[in-house]
């Protein structure tokens, strides 16, 4: 009941948000330009979006970039695109330049992307870690040597780290919830900017340990095991179920689209926005992401016609607040 | 005896040398080869006209790269066009025409170090430079000054913006130092006995280089112009930096519009968790490999062109 009352908010939700839209007659003789760039994480929700929204508004020329979370900011505050794509909130100091540049920007989270720590499948002994024990192993500080560091009960088996590039918003995500801002990870893993290398790193090495987002774990189940996470309510898996309903915790990734409020006056990115927040949930799962909660969908349109400017992990007076997307967007 | 002993491990090292070459050359032949042969192995199933006719798509089935194959090829061509003759002029005037000073000894240097910055270093200064043009004409989306219609083959618009042009450009100044090494080399291998010979003749400096000197040089000239051109063929972080795009509907129309590469696609491709986007990013680099062969082919054809007999 609760689920079909919160979709009836999104349809009308969606159904506002067109009434200010141009008709579809008209999208189909819409023109302009919509510019996009940012995390490559990201790129393919935005991809599959600009790639269905070309059908229904084939003049308007969509373009996505991947220079990166910081790459997009970097850009996006330089007036030169509409959207940055984002792995993670905007930060302190871009948030900064923007104010400097006189930037007017709306947040919209658009998907969870889960975090996903994985073993190699001949490790019969780990099956669930807690936040602390996640620590230990990928924490720069007293990091576990072997398996019997973490439980004393597991094999001496030695660990061997995969990690995901220490420049990417995945890393940063990771590092920023098991170690905190000024925490270290440790240094003696095997890095790789292709999540694919991790997922061949973590199957031929049988005391492998490894994270990266939870598309690759749903490509890969036949090859990794993925280790149950407990954040102090007992241990949870990452399935689509409990990424979206926020108990795979703490390792739930928002990911999020800055808009320009300038851009967002001009109708062809309003239109482009418009048909995101459409349709975002079904081509987010579809190219291997988990979909929001219902109630944030609505949160975040009503966010968007209201054109709330600023970002929510951005207290007033300019520091950076962390917490879960449910509490900021409730 | 010991002559005779002498003549043997001589010969033996001969030998032993002999098949130290053949096994070097062997390594590297056979690294290419298995490579090319895996690559074609998980390629050729995609690798169909529907995969170069179509646009990016998030389903593998239906994505192609005829966006990033004609974008490479714009930035290529610009590329080639513009850092060729830059290139040979500056290396004619320093080995022909210039006199050894401190000038010139500066310039050397510079040159010879430019060659070693990575490259992610001249897609920062080809932001500036082409794409945002110091901000002399104003910054963000909408350009200082605008030449002709959009739509049109003849558009221009100051600064450059993500743009081949910009991207050409940026690929020129990577390239750059090693055409002016290469051909610097090449020239200094013609005889000196070829330049006196014009020079006593009573031809001038100029009548020496363009009728001899030149055309004996273009065999090196163009070997060092393939491997520059291979290497900007491949380049993706200075495009990157510059904004080239990867999701894109529309194959560059003017010098000023939007692009995306080759390489850029095949690196997304690779690294998607979907297996069929692997395959995908090898059908790409057979593309890639093809594009590459097509260009030194050019080189080639020019090469056969202009090269006149050393008598």
């Amino acid at each position: 009941m609760l689920k079909q009352l919160s979709s009836i908010g999104l349809l009308a939700t969606a159904g506002l948000l067109f009434a200010a839209a141009p008709q579809d007659a008209n999208l189909k003789n819409l023109k302009g330009v919509v510019k996009i760039d940012g995390s490559s994480t990201v790129y393919p929700i935005t991809e599959a979006v600009a790639e269905e929204f070309n059908a229904v508004a084939p003049k308007v020329r969509v373009t996505v970039g991947v220079s990166g979370t910081g790459g997009g900011f970097k850009r996006f505050v330089a007036g030169e695109i509409d959207i940055a794509d984002a792995s993670r909130p905007i930060k302190k100091s871009e948030f900064d330049m923007a104010a400097k540049a006189k930037i007017d920007f709306i947040e919209l989270p658009i998907a969870f992307d889960g975090l996903t720590i994985v073993v190699n499948p001949k490790n019969t002994w780990c099956t669930s870690l807690t936040v602390a024990q996640v620590k230990k192993i990928f924490g720069a500080s007293g990091s576990a040597k072997t398996w019997k560091d973490v439980d004393a009960s597991w094999p001496a088996t030695p660990i061997k780290v995969y990690s995901p590039g220490t420049d990417s918003g995945t890393f940063d995500y990771f590092k920023e919830v098991v170690v905190g801002k000024d925490g270290a990870i440790r240094s003696d893993m095997s890095v790789s900017e292709d999540d694919n290398v991790l997922v061949r790193g973590v199957t031929g090495d049988e005391g492998a340990i490894g994270f990266f987002g939870c598309a690759y774990y749903f490509e890969n189940k036949d090859k990794v095991r993925a280790v149950g996470v407990d954040g102090g309510k007992g241990a949870v898996m990452p399935t689509i179920e409990s990424i979206e309903n926020g108990s795979y915790a703490p390792f739930s990734r928002p990911l999020f689209i800055y808009v320009s409020k300038a851009s967002a006056d001009k109708p062809e990115v309003k239109a482009f926005i418009e048909f995101y927040l459409k349709n975002v949930a079904r081509l987010a799962a579809e190219v291997g992401y988990v979909k929001l909660p219902d109630a944030v969908y609505s949160k975040v349109g009503a966010n968007w016609t209201a054109n709330r400017i600023g970002s929510q992990f951005i207290d007033p007076k300019g520091d950076h607040i962390t917490g879960s997307l449910a509490e900021f967007y409730k | 005896m010991a002559a005779a002993r002498s003549a043997s491990t001589r010969l033996f090292q001969n030998r032993a040398f002999l098949w130290l070459c053949l096994l070097a050359t062997n390594l590297a032949v056979l690294a290419l080869a298995i490579l090319v042969v895996s690559i074609l192995w998980q390629g050729w199933g995609t690798l169909d006209w529907d995969f170069l006719r179509s646009t990016a798509s998030r389903k593998p089935e239906n994505a192609g790269i005829i966006v990033p194959l004609w974008g490479s090829v714009w930035v290529c061509a610009i590329c080639g066009l513009v850092a060729l003759p830059l290139g040979v002029g500056t290396a004619i005037y320093l080995e022909e025409f210039a006199r050894r000073t401190r000038f010139t000894r500066i310039v050397q240097t510079n040159i010879l170090n430019l060659a070693g910055v990575p490259s992610i270093v001249y897609g920062i200064l080809g932001l500036t430079a082409f794409a945002r043009m110091f901000g002399a004409f104003g910054s963000g989306a909408d350009a200082g000054i605008e030449l002709g219609d959009p739509e049109s083959l003849f558009y221009l618009r100051l600064p450059f913006g993500s743009s081949v042009l910009a991207g050409g450009l940026t690929l020129m100044l990577v390239i750059l130092p090693i055409v002016i090494i290469s051909t610097q080399e090449a020239l200094r291998a013609i005889p000196p006995s070829l330049r006196a010979g014009a020079l006593a003749l009573g031809a001038t400096t100029w009548q020496t280089v363009w009728g001899m000197t030149l055309p004996a040089a273009v065999p090196g000239i163009m070997t060092g112009s393939i491997l520059a051109m291979s290497r900007a063929i491949g380049e993706s972080a200075p495009l990157l930096v510059v904004g080239s795009a990867l999701f894109l509907l529309a194959t560059p129309n003017n010098l000023m519009s939007d692009f995306s590469v080759l390489p850029l696609q095949i690196f997304n491709w690779a690294q998607r968790p979907q297996a069929g986007f692997h395959d995908l990013a090898a059908s790409a680099i057979v593309v890639q490999l093809v594009v590459l062969l097509a260009f030194n082919g050019v080189a080639v054809f020019i090469r056969q062109k202009l090269q006149k007999p050393l008598l």
